[in-house]
């Protein structure tokens, strides 16, 4: 395929969009970010509109032990035998912008196995199965926001994008927070993925420190001797319910 | 209501403004960015009750159903939509089970993944009227090629009730106004397409806190 665009021209286009944004640093990616080709047919062109949370977004769904079983989240351990893999544990809060803990909520996370192959039918990558690793868990956070899965390393995957495109290594992660206006949907990385520079996904954030947000740390002291290596990610849902400026509301 | 006019609806209501003013010392966090859903959340988001907020067969039972599409009028097979409403009388419920839905326990959530041909169903009821008259649900829209979701209100309109009104709406010109209005078609089903992008748009919101 020779319109196929190169990992050159994506570069470019992602160094680009980076001046563009420069003036208006965002805490989020922009929805439209053309080096991610699926998001051209797929964000709105009109300004989203402003509204004031009613009593119904102010508040967020409940979930319960009911719709979590505590060994949702080890991934290690949904089949007979072992993953293959890196075993790690992740952990981290869940907080929201005045530092106080979403409690009991819910959290999901899906993932590749570690050769980078997805359980779903339309990943075609020539990569093996893991017949023991479905990459799918769920949990509550407890009282303090806190939140713990085991599960193995992703791997870095390549995708359609473009000529050569690789995805860096990534755990999604699905959130709700103390009201449904913080909901978010997103990924974790781990750090000093090599493939970070090169990916539209991930580069669509514009500000450095705000990737920064979405990568997590190793910590040694979460690291289980004889067991498997721990890194740590908080995460922080502000939405609707935290502190803003006047200034803010004005400048739309 | 009192913010008919376009820029009296971004007035700081004053009670907002008592509550959002932060004590002294309270550190203000920074938002951990979106990502996009991606094409591979098949098999952890979607769950089996995910899109019966009530089973099909309870009385007041509703069909909400529509397609998603993009900017190019094709359908999106891979979008996820979740539904968070009122319960038919028009409380808010902290009710939790969704996943793991017990027949008479209403809770307000629900979760659809788009078909091969962009089609979405949900079976609920029509959420109680809020304060103003008006039943709504607020409807999350997630997608590969989201790289940020999208938050919307769908507006029931029964059979013989005339049009709602509340602050969004009424500062909606009437043709995008149109695009969150649901009527019931012949068999008493409401439908409600997300168009991501084009000339007949959905409205999308934002709410008020940092970006």
């Amino acid at each position: 395929m020779t319109d196929e665009p190169t990992q050159r021209l994506i570069s470019g286009e992602i160094a680009e969009a980076h001046r563009a944004a420069a003036a208006r640093a965002s805490r989020h990616p922009s929805r439209e970010f053309a080096p991610y080709r699926s998001s051209a047919l797929r964000h709105p062109t009109h300004e989203l509109v402003r509204v004031d949370p009613e009593e119904i977004e102010r508040v967020a769904p409940a979930f319960g032990h009911v719709d979590v079983d505590p060994y949702e989240s080890d991934l290690t351990i949904q089949h007979a035998g072992e993953p293959l893999g890196e075993r790690i544990t992740l952990t981290g809060r869940v907080l929201d912008g005045e530092d106080r803990p979403v409690r009991n909520q819910l959290v999901e996370i899906w993932q590749a196995n570690a050769s980078g192959r997805y359980v779903h039918k339309r990943d075609q990558h020539p990569a093996p199965l893991d017949p023991n690793f479905t990459g799918v868990g769920r949990t509550l956070t407890d009282d303090t926001g806190a939140y713990r899965f085991v599960t193995i390393k992703p791997g870095p995957y390549p995708w359609r994008n473009h000529r050569n495109a690789w995805r860096p290594a990534h755990i999604h992660f699905s959130l709700f927070g103390n009201a449904f206006t913080e909901r978010l949907v997103t990924q974790v990385y781990f750090p000093g993925d090599p493939l970070f520079a090169l990916d539209p996904i991930y580069q669509s954030i514009p500000d450095q420190a705000a990737r920064d947000r979405l990568v997590a740390t190793y910590d040694h002291d979460l690291t289980v001797p004889e067991w498997a290596t721990g890194y740590r990610w908080d995460i922080v849902l502000t939405g609707a319910t935290a502190t803003w400026r006047e200034d803010e509301h004005g400048d739309q | 209501m009192a913010t008919s006019e376009p820029d009296q609806a971004r007035v700081i209501a004053p009670e907002r403004l008592a509550r959002e003013e932060a004590p002294a010392g309270v550190p203000e966090l920074v938002q951990t960015p979106s990502q996009t859903v991606g094409p591979f959340f098949g098999s952890a988001l979607p769950f089996g009750g995910g899109p019966f907020l009530v089973s099909p067969g309870a009385p007041k039972a509703i069909r909400l159903h529509g397609s998603v599409l993009d900017g190019a009028g094709a359908a999106v097979p891979d979008a996820l939509l979740e539904v968070w409403q009122r319960d038919a009388e028009g409380r808010v419920v902290a009710e939790p089970g969704s996943r793991r839905r017990d027949g008479g326990v209403f809770t307000g959530f629900g979760r659809a993944a788009t078909e091969v041909d962009g089609g979405y169903e949900f079976r609920t009821v029509l959420p109680g009227p809020d304060a103003g008259g008006a039943r709504w649900a607020l409807v999350t829209v997630f997608a590969r090629g989201l790289l940020h979701h999208l938050f919307t209100r769908v507006y029931f309109v029964a059979d013989g009730e005339s049009e709602p009104s509340d602050a969004l709406l009424d500062r909606l010109p009437p043709e995008r106004r149109r695009t969150l209005l649901a009527h019931p078609d012949a068999d008493g089903a409401y439908r409600f397409d997300v168009r991501l992008q084009g000339e007949d748009e959905t409205v999308f919101l934002d709410y008020p806190g940092p970006r």
